[in-house]
C-alpha cells in the first residue's frame, strides 16, 4: 500500500503554495526574495519562479544526530512564512525525526521507502555530528548507530547538506576533549558533494536559499574552499558590520557597561569574532531581519567557524595557549619568555666578563698599546 | 703596559656584507619594528578618548594601512634576500644557513660550547672564529627565514579576502588549512614573539662578538667589512664550514 501512495505524482511547489491559500503575488514575492538571497540577478527571478511552478518537490531525508535542533528551529523561523510552509512541510517530510507525522516502525519504513524509491535523487540533510568513539554507541536511533544510518543514507544520496556547525565542523560536542569523538560529516562521507551550511544555527534564509538553489538549477551552489556556499559565506561579519566605522576609527567598547557601549562603538575589544567569521549575519540578520548579535550589543562569537569553542575565549580577542593553563594567553607567554631571555642575556654578559676575562683584557691592552704608541 | 704574552695581530679587512645585504638588513629591521608595533595595536588597540565622530577619525585604519604596507615591503625584501642567497657573495650564500655537511653541525657545536656555555679556556678560542656568520648564527637565521615564511603565509592568508590584487589572493587557501581565520590569526600572533625574542638575542650577540673579538662586528652591517686576524684569515683560506666546489 505504501508503494502505491508513493506512485502518486508529487505536486509542484507552486501547486502546493496555491493549495495553502497564498496568491500568485505572494508567490512572486517569495521567488524574488529567494533569488536575491542566493545572489541571482533580477532577470533570474523568473527562473526561480518557473522552477517552483514546474518541478516537483525534491525528495529529502533529514537526519538528526548529535545536535540541539536549533538548525530546524531556525529554518522554520525563516522570515517568509512560505519557507516553512512549502520548503519544510513539502520538502522534508519524507523523513525527519522532528517534524514527520510517522513514528516508530512506520517512520523507519518511510525512510527505507524514500531511500529505495529515490535512489540517487534524494538530498540528504544532516543536522548534527556523528560520534565515532566506542563504535558509535553515543548516538543511536531505532537500534542503529548514527554512523551506520549516515553511511546507509549517504550511499544513495544525490548530494548532502551538512546543516549547522555540528555537521559542518563538529561544534561544541567536538570541543576538547571530545569524549564521544564527535565528527563532522565531510570527515566520514567521501565521494559525494557536500554543502556545508555552518552556524549555530545557520540563518533560516540561508538554509532556504540553499534548497531553492538546488531546486532552481538542479546543481549545488558555488562553494568556497571549505565547502560553504559562496553566496552566504564569502564575507566576514566584520566586513558587513554597521559598526565597522568605529573599528576603523579606533573607537571601542572597553566594558559592556561603559559610555562607549551606549554610543554603539565597535565590540572588538570585548571579544567580537566578526573579523574572523565568515557569515551573512550583518546583511541578512536574524528573525526576519530584526537584529543580530552585534546589533544587540554583544560581539560575534564566531559560531560558524570551525572549532570556535577551542579557538579563544568569547569575551577576549586573545586565546589561551595550549599546554600553559587556561589563563595563559600568547602575550603572557611571550612576556615571560622575554623576561627569561633578558635574564639569560644579562647572565651571559656577566659570565662573559668573568670567563673571557683574559681575552677581553688582551684586546683592551692591545688597543691601549696602539694608543700609547701614537704621539699625543 | 704588560706585553708579555701579547701578540699584536695584523688585521685583514674583508668585505663581508655587500650593499644589498646591508640594505636588506636595515629595511628588514625597520619594517619588522613597524609590523610588531602596529601588530600589537591591531591585536589590542588602546582606549582612544575622542569626542569626534567616527567619520573624522581613522586611527585603526591608518595603523592597519601601515601594517599592510610594511608587510608588502617585508615580503618583497624577503624574496630579494632569497634571490641574493644564490647570486650574492659566499657570506650571503644559502649554504651559510642550511646545514649541508657534517662540518656545519660540528661548528655549531663548537660555537655552542665556546660562545654560549663558555667551556673552552682563553687562548684556544680563535680557531672557531668565522668570517661571515658562524654556523650557529647561520642556522638561527635559517629558523628566522622559516618564521618569515610563516608570517607571510598566515598574514597574506588573512589579508587575501580584503585585497583586490592577485598576489595576496595566492595565499587565500592558507586559513582553510588551519580551519579558518581564528587559528591562522593566532599562529600569526604567536610567531611574532619569535621575532621579538630573536631581536633581543641578536642585538646582544652582536655586542658580545664585538666586545670579545674586537673585529668590528657592530659596524660590519654599516660599512660591510670585518677585520680578520691574519692567521685566522690564512686558516680560513683552506676550510669553510660549507666548502664550495669552486675556488
Amino acid at each position: 500500500m505504501d508503494n502505491e501512495m508513493l506512485e502518486v505524482k508529487q505536486p509542484t511547489y507552486y501547486e502546493e503554495v496555491i493549495r495553502k491559500g497564498y496568491n500568485r503575488r505572494d508567490f512572486m514575492k517569495f521567488a524574488s526574495m529567494m533569488a536575491a538571497f542566493i545572489g541571482l540577478e533580477k532577470s533570474s527571478i523568473g527562473q526561480v519562479a518557473k522552477a517552483m511552478e514546474t518541478k516537483s518537490r525534491i525528495p529529502i531525508i533529514w537526519l538528526h544526530f548529535q545536535e540541539c535542533t536549533c538548525c530546524s528551529e531556525s529554518f522554520i523561523r525563516s522570515s517568509h512564512p512560505m519557507v516553512a510552509d512549502i520548503l519544510l512541510d513539502m520538502v522534508s517530510l519524507d523523513y525527519t525525526e522532528t517534524l514527520m507525522a510517522a513514528s516508530g516502525f512506520q517512520a523507519e519504513q518511510s525512510l527505507k521507502n524514500t531511500m529505495t524509491k529515490y535512489k540517487g535523487e534524494y538530498i540528504l540533510c544532516v543536522e548534527g555530528s556523528v560520534p565515532l568513539a566506542a563504535d558509535g554507541v553515543y548516538c543511536m536511533i531505532g537500534g542503529k548507530t548514527s554512523i551506520s544510518i549516515l553511511e546507509e543514507a549517504a550511499a544513495g544520496a544525490k548530494a548532502i547538506i551538512a546543516w549547522g556547525s555540528c555537521a559542518s565542523n563538529g561544534c561544541v560536542q567536538s570541543a576538547k576533549p571530545n569524549p564521544t569523538q564527535a565528527t563532522p560529516i565531510h570527515k566520514i562521507i567521501t565521494g559525494k558533494p557536500i554543502i556545508k551550511v555552518p552556524g549555530c544555527p545557520p540563518i533560516g534564509e540561508v538554509m532556504a536559499g540553499v534548497i531553492v538553489h538546488l531546486l532552481t538549477f538542479g546543481t549545488i551552489p558555488e562553494l568556497d574552499r571549505v565547502g560553504r556556499p559562496k553566496a552566504f559565506y564569502s564575507k566576514r561579519v566584520h566586513d558587513s558590520c554597521y559598526r565597522r566605522p568605529y573599528f576603523d576609527a579606533g573607537l571601542f567598547v572597553e566594558t559592556f557597561d561603559d559610555e562607549n557601549a551606549k554610543k554603539g562603538y565597535c565590540l572588538y575589544k570585548v571579544g567580537c569574532k566578526g573579523p574572523s567569521t565568515y557569515n551573512a549575519c550583518g546583511v541578512m540578520k536574524w528573525n526576519g531581519g530584526t537584529s543580530y548579535p552585534i546589533q544587540s550589543g554583544h560581539g560575534c562569537i564566531g559560531c560558524s567557524e570551525e572549532n570556535y569553542w577551542d579557538n579563544g575565549r568569547i569575551y577576549e580577542r586573545g586565546s589561551s595557549f595550549a599546554g600553559f593553563g587556561i589563563e595563559a594567553d600568547a602575550d603572557t607567554i611571550g612576556k615571560v619568555a622575554l623576561g627569561v631571555t633578558g635574564v639569560a642575556v644579562a647572565g651571559h654578559a656577566i659570565a662573559t666578563n668573568i670567563g673571557k676575562k683574559n681575552s677581553i683584557h688582551n684586546l683592551e691592552t692591545e688597543g691601549k698599546i696602539s694608543e700609547h704608541e701614537l704621539p699625543s | 703596559m704588560e706585553t708579555k704574552y701579547l701578540r699584536l695581530p695584523r688585521l685583514r679587512r674583508v668585505y663581508v656584507w655587500e650593499l644589498p645585504v646591508r640594505f636588506y638588513h636595515w629595511l628588514n629591521a625597520a619594517v619588522i619594528i613597524a609590523l610588531i608595533a602596529t601588530g600589537f595595536y591591531i591585536n589590542n588597540p588602546f582606549a582612544l578618548m575622542s569626542q569626534k565622530e567616527a567619520t573624522q577619525v581613522f586611527t585603526m585604519g591608518w595603523v592597519r594601512y601601515v601594517h599592510f604596507a610594511a608587510a608588502y615591503l617585508f615580503f618583497f625584501n624577503f624574496l630579494f634576500r632569497i634571490y641574493w642567497g644564490f647570486v650574492g657573495n659566499k657570506y650571503a650564500n644559502w649554504k651559510q644557513f642550511i646545514p649541508t655537511s657534517k662540518r656545519f653541525f660540528k661548528e655549531m657545536w663548537t660555537v655552542f660550547k665556546i660562545d654560549i656555555l663558555m667551556l673552552k679556556k682563553d687562548g684556544k678560542e680563535q680557531h672557531h672564529l668565522s668570517i661571515g656568520h658562524n654556523a650557529m648564527a647561520g642556522f638561527i637565521y635559517f629558523l628566522t627565514f622559516i618564521a618569515f615564511a610563516v608570517q607571510c603565509f598566515t598574514g597574506f592568508g588573512l589579508y587575501a579576502d580584503m585585497g583586490g590584487w592577485w598576489l595576496p589572493k595566492l595565499f587565500a587557501w592558507v586559513p582553510s588549512v588551519f580551519g579558518g581565520d581564528m587559528l591562522t590569526r593566532q599562529i600569526h600572533h604567536w610567531t611574532m614573539w619569535f621575532f621579538i625574542l630573536f631581536a633581543v638575542i641578536h642585538v646582544y650577540l652582536v655586542f658580545y662578538h664585538d666586545y670579545v673579538e674586537g673585529r668590528g662586528e657592530i659596524s660590519s652591517m654599516g660599512g660591510g667589512w670585518k677585520f680578520i686576524e691574519e692567521d685566522v684569515f690564512e686558516e680560513k683560506k683552506h676550510h669553510t664550514p660549507n666548502p664550495r666546489k669552486k675556488h
